[in-house]
């Protein structure tokens, strides 16, 4: 089966002239939790938004083997529009589509409801907690089914049990769309627990330094977080980001 | 601060000065040729309803015409400019040099190209040219401020031009916008009366100048009561544009919602 998504030799150099990502070849296969982890400023990001078309790459080349999926992106930030309730922040991908105003609604509820903000649908974004906004933030990115799901780093400015809370969203979301799934982290923790691959970047200019393959099992809850399993593969990804940034 | 307070507080301060102001006229003997007391204003108010009522009427509609075509005019060019950068880079300069050229230079040419018969139309460009460049200079400010991941986001979602404009870079300039108008507001205020003392108001007679004649006149209460009706009027504006902008912002921008305490 080819993969849904081939990055060949991409490299970035910004205006600046920061190199950001030297030549980065990658792999993603269809229904696949994948992992980008790497220190500060590797180009995890920026690969990201090279995927998702946002920026062109100065050589490489972005492929789509069968076809380009329908994309939903998730930012550090919720990145809501302030004066849109959560309903019209996660209608937003439907209405620029076209989508009919009252199937919109209906459609961008059962998004809100999916990510446990039922209820919620006339709230304004200052009216919700973090958690809740990163939440809406989700379900935009849901509302217009997308097939391939970027989410860059979406969870880093969480307190730790809001984030493992929408660490377990994510998972059954994930089974529930057979979504394949590109999480940018600085967490190991966080990318061990999420994923079934790691791509280990290196410092700047951004390559790939090691993949990782995990292992988790089928139902993941906290507690496996405490087992010597998850202990065991948390290590080897810690391992494989030391020994890039070493290597560097 | 309490409330009652807030509100209570700059009453008192202006009963004060207005007894103060009474005190002293007629403590010190001054003349009321010089200084008019607040119960010789408050006489020419009745005295000169005849001649204030209607000048505070022209100079109301005035304003309002300059006003209303100041904020058109402001967010049309806005939105242009941010639609087209080369037509900005072309007419951007001549925005600026509209409006840091002093109108009184500009009135007597304004009058030879619309004539003395169209004094009134004189007066609404002389006040637009005040109003304007604000709602245009904040608009354009607010148009550029819109966050980058929502319009990457757009992107992403293939949204036309229009569809960023009227969804994400329009409703995020509102407070901009608001803020344009509000100042526009007062100026455009500003600008009638200082466009009566320099082009003069034809057949009409407006606040700017009735204040003219009742100095030649040396009649210093209705002069007071004048720039009085002008004041309540700047005020009155004030408190519109922000009724307005409260109404607007209030259930989502931190600039207008209440804090709790």
């Amino acid at each position: 089966m080819p993969p849904l998504l081939t990055l060949s030799g991409i490299s970035k150099r910004f205006d600046s002239g920061t190199l950001a990502i030297g030549r980065l070849d990658l792999e993603v296969a269809a229904h696949e939790f994948l992992s980008l982890v790497g220190p500060s400023g590797c180009g995890k990001s920026t690969a990201l938004r090279i995927i998702a078309g946002l920026l062109k790459p100065d050589a490489g080349t972005v492929a789509f083997p069968n076809g380009k999926p329908e994309m939903g992106f998730v930012f550090q930030e919720p990145t809501l529009m302030p004066w849109q309730r959560a309903l019209g922040n996660a209608r937003l991908p439907l209405d620029l589509k076209g989508v009919a105003r009252s199937e919109g609604d209906d459609r961008a509820a059962r998004a809100l409801k999916r990510v446990g903000l039922s209820g919620f649908e006339k709230a304004f974004p200052r009216e919700l907690s973090g958690g809740m906004k990163m939440r809406v933030s989700i379900a935009r990115a849901i509302a217009a089914e997308p097939k391939l799901l970027l989410m860059d780093e979406p969870f880093a400015a969480l307190d730790e049990l809001t984030r493992q809370a929408l660490n377990d969203d994510l998972l059954k979301l994930k089974e529930e769309d057979a979504l394949t799934v590109l999480f940018v982290t600085h967490s190991v923790y966080e990318s061990t627990y999420l994923s079934s691959r790691v791509v280990v970047m290196t410092p700047r200019p951004g390559r790939v330094a090691a993949e990782v393959a995990l292992a988790p099992p089928p139902a993941r809850d906290e507690n496996w977080r405490l087992t010597p399993d998850f202990t065991q593969q948390a290590a080897r990804v810690s391992a494989a980001l030391r020994q890039a940034m070493v290597a560097a | 601060m309490k409330d009652w307070a807030r509100y209570l507080t700059p009453l008192f301060v202006f009963v004060a000065a207005i007894a103060t102001w009474q005190w002293r006229v007629y403590a010190l003997g001054i003349s009321p040729l010089v200084l008019a007391s607040p119960s010789d204003i408050w006489g020419a108010f009745f005295a000169h309803w005849d001649v204030l009522g209607p000048a505070l009427l022209f100079t109301v509609r005035i304003t309002a015409i300059a006003f209303v075509l100041a904020t058109a005019a402001g967010i049309g060019l806005a939105v242009l400019f941010s639609l087209s950068r080369p037509i900005e880079y072309a007419l951007y300069p001549f925005a600026v040099v509209l409006q840091v050229t002093p109108v009184v230079a500009i009135a007597p040419l304004l009058i030879i190209w619309l004539g003395y018969d169209n004094l009134t139309e004189v007066l609404v460009v002389l006040a637009w040219i005040i109003a304007f460049f604000t709602v245009l200079s904040n608009t354009l400010t607010g148009l550029r401020s819109a966050d980058h991941n929502l319009l990457d986001l757009m992107k992403l979602y293939g949204a036309s031009r229009w569809q960023v404009l009227w969804r994400l870079e329009l409703p995020g300039a509102l407070p901009f916008i608001l803020t344009g108008m509000k100042i526009s507001g007062g100026l455009a205020l500003i600008g009638a009366v200082t466009a009566e003392f320099v082009a003069g108001s034809g057949t009409d007679l407006g606040l700017g100048w009735t204040i003219t004649l009742a100095s030649r006149n040396l009649d210093t209460a209705q002069e007071f009561a004048a720039l009085a009706l002008l004041s309540i009027l700047g005020v009155s504006i004030l408190f519109a544009m922000t009724a307005l902008e409260w109404a607007l912002l209030h259930r989502w921008h931190e600039s207008a919602v209440k804090r709790e305490r």
